[in-house]
């Protein structure tokens, strides 16, 4: 009987192929889209994991401060209260062939000095005497170049991109001097001893299982995910359609199998092992297409962890069992979720009841208001949360209300515009085509919904990525605005380097700074000489109208807009650089792809409050034309060993190629994501064509050509995409806002203008085209063609 | 003449075998007059109407409406005629669901450029349909859409209505009724009424009887 009836069931699909290949596409997309950022985001950490692994930091807790570094004498006095502890110093070495991951360890102390020292590995004891770096063969290209380094041992024992060194040539290579950036805790019991909570409170132990990336990487994780669930939910809207009318269509079936005896509970049983087999087919193939896909895009997302937030992803994408299940299960829980809707409606609707196409249209309008509803509290819930909270995930909280309230607002907004429209029409034709189109919205909403949010997060995405980078290369062209940036090893080099550009007539500005520690931050603080160099061009975003009059008296500074952000200080107020060097503050500029807090004071403020600033770094201002040369003559001059000089053409280039590289996978994905909502108003006007048919034969019946039908399909759903597009504008332009104003300012601390880019919208929208007209071809050619006979059988009573 | 039908044949290739449905049927219709097509299920009543409205191609012979013959006739010339000249009331009425029965009724009629605001609501007025102008087709009976129907054929004033069983879907009651209606507003058009149905007390109503057997007029 079970088996029997399982077979009448499945026949449907046989009937209908293109239903059943939407359904698989569908679910087999969006598990495609969601395991391949899984399998990125897994491989990331495993990566991490193996680097934390390999240095010996995993396994133990780590003592890290709430903001900034650690003083030496916070480590001294927990040592002294009994507490075994290991300093570590860490940060980014900017190198001109790149930046690498420098660790400084205390050979002496390090938690894995005596496993690192086997033979076969690097004999980290060496470390002690001479003083050496150690790093792995692939990240030695980065060093070539760099004068005075100490010794290079080349180790596979290391990941790629890190540097490991004795904690005093570290200190010295990041200037860290006496700040230490993490403590690792080597003792597990405490017994007798003063609580580190109480010794430290300024200090955060996380536990060995707690996260080593850093937050701007997490961040980015995040993002991903972000993308990765759009997607999949963009792949359920089509799955939910398709089922939605499988389970319609054979309303007949179900009356005929409950008439010969089957039990409502036996019917559901059947329907859903049905759907379990389909979404573990769909399943199994998605994850195959999500394998393939993170493979495709790993390379990208190793590029922009590695360039911009300094971590370093390696290895082949691995499979691993937990990948799989994970996908797989998703694939099952996708295929609930979109069908729950069919089920519950499939439950309460009385068994003899056929519902058809024409009261889903006129029933719908119920539906929608609810819908509405539902999606306004969505977007007002975002918004309370925004207001009462703050944090990372409250912005990602407030987007997502934002974007699944608005979906869920668009059929009422598209039912209100298509009333009115056909109200507006003249035409016979036109009142039709604008009723018909109403009329279909119950069957096409959920596509569009998918449409408008896939072109909400293009616009929105592609404007924060756009103003991103026409602000940075603005800021840019500010901030680098010397010609040749040199760098020597000495004071005496530098002496010898002034007069030799003075005897040239070129003007050198020196770049001295100082790192200090305030309120726990570290803080970089320059000293600029007064040239027009800063009057003009110092990317400023607020400011006092004496500025640099007061910044060059020595009353004022000038602050990142990191740092104004986390200690909240704005022109006018006051800033302690230490307990006798008090500032204030004058203005703020941005200092994008910084993480730390920066302060600019005048270069005589800054020495008499630090008075071994060394002077090693000079701005060379000369022209254009003259670069080459004076980069001929510095080669020939000055040893090599001595100087480092770049042109500043170059380091845009370089850093504007790092920032390009950053956007490839957001871009792809933003593609892929336009694709599947392509592909679900295909798929939703497929599966709508059999019950079209009964719509347009009287129509035709009247005198209306079936070219004519067949363009006015074509029609119909350019309309929709238009609408769409249109509708997807304000909100891709309100997420560009919150991801600009809100997500950034809580991710990395900057604040970023927003820029209008008309001409993308217009790209966009003829993407946006280009999907509609593909998922309409099909179905009205097949319209164009169709035999007199097929309509004629909507009318047949007889045959 | 108004409707000429000249030894018209068709047959359909949908089984493995070909089926003649039509066999050299002939049948001729004087404007303002009308004529009933009995036979029994399946022996090509539709068929043959479906040809007349060119919904469909015959094999051979040749029908023409008003003169006009619609043997090699374009797809479009062929619409154009139903715009105008043909008007069609179906079995299950086939009203369009997104229309209200106020757009219905005049869809045909702005279809074919012939809009008539006063006989449209001559019309809706002797149909009964006055109360229900702004319901969907789906909120009004089985009887009231047939109504609709008729309407929204006779509203082009076309010279010649062709009824497909109108009454097949009524009980008895409604179906008198809606066939009363026909005839009344038939009269007061002056179009002309090729009819089909089952039924011999509708076919008695008319001014002719017509019988198709296995493909052939009787």
């Amino acid at each position: 009987m079970k088996r029997a009836t399982f077979g009448a069931l499945i026949s449907h699909w046989q009937k209908h192929p293109l239903q059943l290949l939407a359904l698989v596409v569908g679910l087999a997309i969006a598990t495609a889209l969601w395991s391949a950022v899984q399998a990125i985001n897994s491989e990331a950490r495993a990566s991490y994991a193996r680097a934390s692994a390999q240095l010996g930091f995993s396994g133990l807790d780590v003592l890290i401060p709430e903001n900034g570094t650690i003083p030496v004498t916070s480590y001294v006095n927990l040592r002294r209260a009994g507490w075994k502890l290991a300093p570590v110093i860490e940060g980014r070495w900017r190198l001109p062939k790149g930046s690498v991951r420098l660790i400084g360890i205390d050979p002496l102390s390090h938690p894995s000095a005596s496993a690192l020292t086997d033979a076969t590995t690097f004999k980290l004891v060496n470390l002690t005497s001479p003083l050496q770096i150690f790093l792995h063969p692939n990240t030695k290209e980065k060093l070539d170049g760099i004068p005075d380094l100490p010794p290079i041992t080349l180790t596979d024992s290391l990941p790629t991109g890190v540097v490991l060194t004795d904690i005093s040539i570290a200190e010295q290579l990041l200037t860290h001097h006496g700040q230490l950036s993490r403590l690792i805790v080597l003792q597990n019991k405490s017994i007798g001893l003063t609580p580190l909570a109480v010794l430290a409170p300024n200090l955060i132990l996380q536990s060995a299982n707690g996260s080593q990336t850093g937050r701007l990487a997490d961040s980015f994780h995040l993002n991903l995910t972000a993308f990765g669930f759009l997607s999949f939910a963009v792949g359920l809207f089509i799955v939910q359609g398709t089922v939605g009318l499988g389970i319609e269509q054979r309303r007949n079936l179900f009356r005929t199998l409950r008439a010969m005896g089957l039990s409502l509970n036996q019917l559901v049983v059947l329907l859903l092992s049905e759907l379990v087999l389909v979404a573990l087919t769909a399943g199994g193939i998605g994850l195959i297409l999500g394998y393939l896909l993170a493979g495709a895009l790993l390379p990208d997302v190793s590029s922009t962890l590695n360039g911009i937030y300094g971590e370093s992803v390696e290895g082949e994408l691995a499979l691993r069992p937990s990948w799989v299940l994970s996908g797989l299960g998703m694939a099952l829980f996708g295929t609930a979720l979109a069908s729950g809707h069919a089920f519950a409606s499939f439950y309460k609707m009385p068994i003899l009841t056929i519902p058809g196409f024409q009261s889903r249209a006129h029933t719908a309008g119920t539906g929608y208001k609810m819908m509405a509803i539902t999606g306004s509290g969505l977007i007002v819930t975002g918004g309370i949360a925004m207001v009462l909270f703050d944090g990372l995930l409250v912005g990602f909280a407030l987007l997502a209300g934002l974007m699944l309230g608005s979906a869920l607002l668009l059929p009422l907004l598209l039912s209100k515009i298509l009333t009115i429209a056909e109200k507006a029409a003249s035409g016979a034709l036109s009142e039709w085509v604008w009723a018909d189109m109403r009329a279909q919205l119950p069957g096409v909403s959920l596509a569009m919904m998918a449409l408008m949010l896939a072109l909400a997060t293009n616009i929105g995405v592609g404007t924060m990525v756009s103003s991103f980078r026409l602000t940075f290369l603005g800021w840019m062209n500010q901030r680098f605005s010397s010609e040749i940036y040199v760098s020597v090893n000495n004071d005496e080099q530098a002496s010898e380097l002034v007069n030799w550009l003075d005897s040239r007539g070129v003007t050198s500005l020196p770049i001295r700074w100082a790192e200090i520690s305030s309120m726990g931050i570290p803080i970089r603080v320059y000293g600029a000489m007064d040239h027009s160099r800063y009057r003009k061009n110092w990317p400023v975003l607020q400011a006092v109208e004496t500025l640099w009059d007061d910044v060059f008296i020595g009353s004022g500074a000038l602050i990142n807009e990191q740092l104004a952000r986390r200690l909240n200080l704005w022109p006018g107020d006051e800033l302690a650089l230490s307990t006798d060097w008090k500032v204030t503050v004058s203005g703020v500029y941005s200092d994008y792809g910084n993480p730390h807090g920066q302060v600019l004071v005048s270069l005589s403020n800054l020495l008499h409050n630090v008075p071994d600033v060394p002077n090693r770094q000079f701005g060379l201002k000369l022209p254009l034309k003259e670069v080459p040369a004076l980069m001929k003559e510095l080669q020939e001059d000055f040893d090599s060993r001595d100087i480092l000089a770049i042109d500043t053409t170059d380091i845009k280039a370089r850093s504007l190629a790092v920032f390009d590289r950053t956007f490839i996978v957001t871009g792809a994905l933003n593609l892929l994501t336009l694709g599947v909502a392509g592909f679900a108003i295909l798929t939703s006007l497929l599966t709508l064509w059999n019950i079209r048919l009964p719509q347009l034969a009287p129509i035709w019946a009247l005198g209306v050509t079936r070219r004519q039908l067949a363009w006015l399909e074509l029609l119909r759903s350019l309309a929709l995409a238009t609408l769409a597009a249109v509708l997807a504008l304000p909100l891709g332009l309100l997420l560009a806002w919150v991801l600009l104003s809100i997500i950034n300012v809580e991710a990395f601390g900057w604040k970023l203008p927003m820029f209008l880019f008309p001409m993308d919208w217009l790209r966009l929208l003829g993407l946006a085209w280009i999907a509609a007209i593909i998922a309409a071809a099909f179905p009205a050619f097949k319209l164009a063609r169709i035999k007199p006979s097929e309509l004629l059988e909507v009318f047949a009573h007889e045959r | 003449m108004l409707l000429s039908v000249r030894s018209v044949s068709k047959r359909y290739s949908d089984s493995p075998e070909t089926r003649a449905v039509l066999c050299d049927v002939s049948v001729e219709l004087k404007a303002g007059t009308s004529v009933a097509l009995t036979g029994e299920s399946g022996s090509g009543k539709s068929t043959l109407l479906n040809l007349i409205a060119a919904l469909d191609h015959y094999d051979s012979g040749d029908i023409s409406i008003d003169g006009t013959s619609l043997t090699g006739l374009s797809d479009k010339a062929r619409s154009m005629m139903r715009r105008t000249e043909v008007a069609l009331v179906f079995q299950q009425f086939n009203l369009i669901p997104s229309l209200t029965v106020e757009q219905n009724l005049s869809l045909h009629a702005r279809l074919g450029g012939r809009l008539d605001l006063e006989w449209i609501s001559t019309l809706t007025q002797r149909l009964g349909l006055s109360d229900l102008v702004d319901r969907y087709p789906e909120q009004i009976s089985g009887g009231q859409q047939q109504r609709v129907a008729i309407g929204r054929a006779l509203a082009v004033r076309p010279k010649l209505l062709l009824a497909d069983e109108p009454t097949g879907n009524l009980d008895e009651t409604t179906s008198s009724e809606v066939m009363k209606l026909l005839m009344e507003l038939i009269q007061t058009s002056g179009a002309s009424l090729f009819l089909v149905t089952h039924s011999s007390r509708i076919a008695s109503q008319l001014e002719r009887q017509i019988h198709l057997s296995e493909g052939s007029l009787q």
